[in-house]
C-alpha cells in the first residue's frame, strides 16, 4: 500500500512537472440565456421574466454582484468582454465612470416616448436607458421628535445645530450610493469651497458614519426594524411609504418623515454592455425593463418611481410619498472630475 | 553539496513552475504597472491625506499587533516548550486553531465577542491581529526553547543570577533567531492584514491592502490604486530582502531535541495554571460567544446558496491544494539538485509574499479579459489565484526536507545498482512524503481562508465561503448575521479538531519512532 501511493505521487509530480493540461471550450448552443448585471438591491417580483421568455424565447438570469458601486467597477474592469449582457443599477452618481469606461453601446428603445425629457438630460447619446428615479433625503423618526418635543430637521443647515448632537446617522458616500448622493447634496448646497466647513462641524455634531445604508437604516436608526440609538437617517423619499406596507402590525400612519430640502435626485439606468454576443436580444430586454409591466412593478418590490409614464404606481405607495419640488443636483461631469478628490478629502476630515 | 545528485533533472524541474508564476503572477502584476503606473499617481498618493492617514494606521497597528503578539505569546511559549504537563496538547491545539481560521472568521467572532463600543474600533482589528498571531510565535520559537539545556539555567542560577537576568543572557540570546524571525512574519501578517480590517474596520479604518481594494473597487479609481500596491509591494520587498539576509546568517536547527520535563516545582504549577487558562480562555471565549450568536442561523445554514458556497470553498481547496504543493515541490527539488546559485529561485518564491493577494485578484482580473485568455470568469482562476499565494509556503516545507536527506543514502542505492529514477522513488520521495501532506494541508487550509485575491474574483454563482461570511454580516438583520456566526463556529469547531488530531498523531508517531 505503502509503495503504492508513493508511486502514485510520484506519478502524479512526473505528469505535472513535464506539465500539459488542456482546456476545452464550452460550446454555446440552444436557447439563448441573457445574463442580466445587477446590484444587490435589484429584487423584483420573482418570475418577472416568464412574460418576456414567453414572449421571446430568450431566458433571463440575474446575477448579482454586490453594490451599485462595485458592480459598476466590475463591469468598467471588464468593458468590452463583459461577464453579462445588460446592467441594471448604474445611478446618475456614477454615470460618468460608466462613460469614462466606454462600457455600455448606445440603444434607443422604444419605449424612451414614454419618459419624461428631463429624464435623457444627462445622455444625449442614449448610452444607457433610465429605467427608475428617486430622491436621497434625511429621514426623522416621528415618534422620537414628538417624545421629545423637540421639532424635526427641514434642512441640512439644521443638522450642525446643537438641537441635533449626536442624533444623524449616515452611510459612508465611499461604499454606499446614497451615501454618495447625501455628500453631493451637501456639496451642491453650500459650494465646492464650502462643504468642507459643513463636515468638519457635522463631524463636530457627533454624525455617525456606517459602511452601507442597510447599516444605517435598519440597524443605527430609530424609525426603523433595529430601533437603533439614532432618530436622524439618511434615506430615500419613499423610505416612509415602505415603512408603513411592511408594518406588522398594519398601520395607515407613516412612522418616518422627509426633511423636504435636504433631497438628491437620483437617476437610475441600465445598459447593453459593450461586446455581448446576443446584443439583439439585449435589446428586447431593455425594452423589457421599460415596459409598463415592469415599470409597474418597481414602486412596491424596490421603492422608486417608474420612467415609464403609462405605468401603474400602487395607491399604497403614491399615499406616503411625495417628490421634493426642488431636489438638489450636480452635473455629472462634474462629479467626475471631483469625485475621488473630494472623498479622498471628505475622509480626511470625516476620520481625522 | 558541489554535486546534484539528479544533475539532469535539476533544470527542466523549473520549467513548468517558472511559466506558471510568468503567467499567473508576473503577467497580471506586469499589466498592472503598465495599465495604472505614472509619476503623477505616485506623487498624488505620496501627498494624499487620505493616504498618508491610511498609511499611518497600518504602520502603527502593525507595530502594536506585533509587539502584543510577542508579549502574549511568550509565556504561552514558555510553559509548552519547558514542561510536558497533562493538556499540553489541547492547549497547542487551541492556541494554533485560530492561525488557520480565515482571517474573516477571527474578525467575525471578535465581533461577537466584544461589546458594541468596540465594534469597528483600531482596538477591534489589534485584538484579531494579537488572537490570530500568537500561533506563528508559539509555533516557531518552542523548538528552540525547548531544545535549551536546563542546565544552562541552573548553572546560571547556582552563580547567583536573577530569573530575568538569566533569560536575558541565556535563554533570549538562544531563542533570537526563531523569535526574530516570527516576529518578521507577524509583522508582515499585521501589515498586510485585509480579511479582519474588511469585517471590524468598518468606514473609518483602512489599512494600504484594504484601500486598494476601497480604491479598485469601490471608488474606481484605478490608478490610485495600483499606485498604493506598487509602495506596498516596494516596502515588501524591502523588508523580505533583509528577512531573507537575516535567515541566511542565522542558523537553524537541524536535529531538535526537546528538555521539556514534568513541573517539578510549585511555582511551575502556577504559571503552568495561570497561562494556561488565560490562553486558553482568549481562544475559547470568542468561540463561545459566535457559539451563542449563532443560535437562530443553524436553520438557514444549509439553505442552497450557503451549502453551495460551503462546496464551492471545499473544491477550491483541493485544486488549489495540488497545484500549489505540485509547483511548489517541482520548485523544492529544483533549488535542492541544483549547483547553481539559488538566489533567483529564492526571490521567485517569495514574489507572492510581496505581490498581495488584493493585488493578484486585481492583476488576474484586469489580465485575462481578452478572448481567447477570458480567464477572469472561468471557474479555476479563483483556486489558481489561490495556489499562487500557497507555493513559498510550499517551498518553504518542502525544499528543508529534501536537502537534508543524506547523499550517503542515494550512494547507497547507487552502489547496490540502482538507475536514478528508481533511487528518487525509493530514497527522496518516502523522505518527502510527510512534507507534502503538511504542503497540502496548509496550502488547502490557505485557500479556505483567502479572501483578498477572491473579493476580485468572486461571482454571485461561486463564492467561497469567507466571501458569504463577509456577505451575510454587511447586510442588516439578526438572521443574515445569525447565519455568518453559525459558519464561523463550523469553521471554528474544525479547526481546533484538526489541530488537535494532528498534534497527538505526531506525538504518537514520535513515541514510536
Amino acid at each position: 500500500m505503502k509503495r503504492f501511493t508513493a508511486l502514485a505521487l510520484a506519478a502524479i509530480l512526473l505528469a505535472a512537472c513535464s506539465g500539459s493540461s488542456s482546456e476545452t471550450e464550452q460550446s454555446t448552443a440552444g436557447p439563448v440565456t441573457l445574463k442580466l448585471l445587477a446590484h444587490d438591491s435589484f429584487t423584483p417580483t420573482e418570475g418577472i421574466f416568464d412574460a418576456f421568455t414567453e414572449a421571446t424565447g430568450v431566458m433571463v438570469e440575474i446575477v448579482r454582484g454586490g453594490d451599485a458601486g462595485e458592480l459598476l467597477t466590475k463591469a468598467a474592469l471588464t468593458a468590452g468582454t463583459p461577464e453579462g449582457d445588460v446592467l441594471w443599477g448604474v445611478d446618475n452618481t456614477l454615470l460618468s465612470r460608466a462613460f469614462d469606461a466606454d462600457m455600455f453601446d448606445s440603444y434607443q428603445s422604444v419605449n424612451l416616448s414614454t419618459m419624461d425629457p428631463s429624464l435623457m438630460r444627462n445622455i444625449p447619446g442614449h448610452e444607457v436607458t433610465p429605467v427608475d428615479f428617486g430622491d436621497v433625503c434625511i429621514n426623522y423618526d416621528i415618534a422620537w421628535f414628538t417624545d421629545n418635543d423637540i421639532s424635526p430637521p427641514m434642512t441640512l443647515d439644521a443638522l450642525i445645530n446643537k438641537t441635533y448632537a449626536n442624533l444623524l446617522v449616515v452611510p459612508s458616500p465611499i461604499s454606499s450610493s446614497p451615501g454618495l448622493a447625501f455628500f453631493l447634496a451637501t456639496v451642491a448646497e453650500f459650494g465646492e469651497d464650502g462643504w468642507q466647513d459643513y463636515w468638519t462641524q457635522l463631524r463636530a455634531n457627533g454624525v455617525l458614519v456606517v459602511d452601507g445604508w442597510t447599516q444605517a437604516y435598519s440597524t443605527e436608526f430609530s424609525g426603523s426594524s433595529g430601533k437603533g440609538d439614532r432618530p436622524i437617517v439618511v434615506s430615500y423619499s419613499s423610505s416612509p411609504a415602505a415603512e408603513v406596507l411592511f408594518a406588522d402590525p398594519p398601520t395607515e400612519v407613516a412612522p418616518t418623515g422627509v426633511a423636504p430640502f435636504t433631497c438628491f435626485a437620483q437617476i437610475e439606468y441600465a445598459g447593453i454592455l459593450r461586446g455581448t454576443k446576443h446584443k439583439a436580444e439585449a435589446q428586447l430586454l431593455i425594452d423589457y425593463l421599460t415596459d409598463v409591466a415592469f415599470q409597474s412593478d418597481l414602486p412596491l418590490t424596490q421603492f422608486v418611481f417608474p420612467v415609464n409614464s403609462n405605468a401603474v404606481i400602487p395607491e399604497s405607495f403614491s399615499r406616503y410619498i411625495s417628490r421634493p419640488e426642488n431636489p438638489l443636483s450636480i452635473e455629472h461631469n462634474v462629479i467626475a472630475e471631483n469625485r475621488v478628490a473630494w472623498l479622498d478629502e471628505w475622509s480626511s476630515i470625516v476620520f481625522k | 553539496m558541489l554535486v546534484s545528485p539528479y544533475p539532469k533533472t535539476s533544470h527542466w524541474l523549473l520549467v513548468v513552475p517558472a511559466l506558471f508564476l510568468a503567467v499567473f503572477l508576473a503577467l497580471p502584476f506586469g499589466v498592472i504597472v503598465y495599465r495604472g503606473a505614472s509619476i503623477d499617481a505616485f506623487v498624488d498618493s505620496i501627498t494624499n491625506s487620505n493616504l498618508q492617514r491610511v498609511a499611518w494606521f497600518t504602520f502603527w497597528q502593525t507595530v502594536i499587533s506585533t509587539v502584543l503578539t510577542v508579549v502574549f505569546a511568550l509565556p504561552v511559549t514558555y510553559i509548552v516548550s519547558r514542561f510536558r504537563f497533562r493538556g499540553r496538547n489541547a492547549l497547542l491545539a487551541l492556541i494554533t486553531a485560530p492561525f488557520l481560521l480565515p482571517t474573516v472568521v477571527v474578525g467575525t467572532s471578535l465581533l461577537a465577542l466584544l461589546p458594541q463600543q468596540l465594534h469597528y474600533t483600531a482596538i477591534s482589528i489589534i485584538a484579531a491581529h494579537v488572537l490570530f498571531n500568537v500561533a506563528v510565535v508559539v509555533r516557531v520559537v518552542m523548538p528552540s526553547w525547548a531544545h535549551i539545556s536546563p542546565e544552562l539555567a541552573y548553572a546560571a542560577h547556582t552563580l547567583g543570577a536573577s530569573t530575568f537576568r538569566t533569560f536575558r543572557t541565556i535563554t533570549f540570546p538562544l531563542i533570537r533567531p526563531a523569535l526574530g524571525f516570527a516576529t518578521t512574519a507577524v509583522a508582515l501578517f499585521c501589515f498586510t492584514s485585509f480579511g479582519a480590517v474588511r469585517i471590524l474596520g468598518g468606514p473609518a479604518f483602512s489599512t494600504l491592502e484594504t484601500e486598494i481594494y476601497f480604491r479598485a473597487v469601490q471608488l474606481g479609481d484605478l490608478d490610485g490604486a495600483v499606485a498604493i500596491s506598487l509602495i506596498q509591494t516596494l516596502f515588501l520587498a524591502i523588508v523580505l530582502y533583509a528577512w531573507m539576509r537575516w535567515t541566511r546568517t542565522s542558523s537553524t536547527l537541524a536535529v531538535v531535541h526537546s528538555h521539556a520535563a514534568s513541573p517539578s516545582r510549585t511555582s511551575h504549577w502556577v504559571a503552568i495554571i495561570i497561562v494556561g487558562f488565560a490562553s486558553a480562555t482568549a481562544v475559547i471565549a470568542p468561540l463561545i460567544a459566535v457559539a451563542y450568536r449563532s443560535a437562530t442561523g443553524w436553520s438557514q445554514v444549509w439553505s442552497r446558496s450557503t451549502a453551495s458556497s460551503l462546496f464551492v470553498s471545499v473544491r477550491y481547496a483541493i485544486i488549489s491544494a495540488i497545484i500549489a504543493t505540485l509547483i511548489g515541490t517541482c520548485i523544492a527539488l529544483a533549488v535542492a539538485y541544483s549547483t547553481t546559485s539559488t538566489r533567483v529561485i529564492e526571490l521567485i518564491t517569495s514574489l507572492p509574499l510581496m505581490i498581495s493577494a488584493v493585488t493578484i485578484g486585481l492583476g488576474v482580473l484586469i489580465t485575462f479579459d481578452t478572448s481567447p485568455y477570458a480567464f477572469r470568469s472561468a471557474w479555476w482562476i479563483t483556486p489558481i489565484a489561490h495556489s499562487l499565494i500557497a507555493i513559498p509556503l510550499v517551498v518553504r516545507i518542502v525544499l528543508p526536507l529534501v536537502q537534508t536527506i543524506p547523499q550517503s543514502l542515494r550512494d547507497a542505492a547507487a552502489t547496490l545498482g540502482s538507475r536514478p529514477r528508481v533511487q528518487w522513488l525509493t530514497v527522496d520521495l518516502p523522505l518527502m512524503r510527510r512534507g507534502i501532506a503538511t504542503a497540502l494541508a496548509l496550502s488547502a487550509a490557505v485557500s479556505i481562508g483567502e479572501f483578498g485575491a477572491t473579493s476580485f474574483l468572486t461571482r454571485q454563482s461561486n463564492e467561497t465561503l469567507p466571501v458569504t461570511i463577509a456577505r451575510l454580516l454587511s447586510r442588516p438583520g439578526e438572521s443574515q448575521h445569525a447565519q455568518a456566526y453559525a459558519l464561523a463556529t463550523l469553521f471554528f469547531v474544525f479547526s481546533i479538531g484538526a489541530v488537535f488530531i494532528a498534534e497527538v498523531t505526531r506525538n504518537k508517531r514520535n513515541i514510536t519512532s
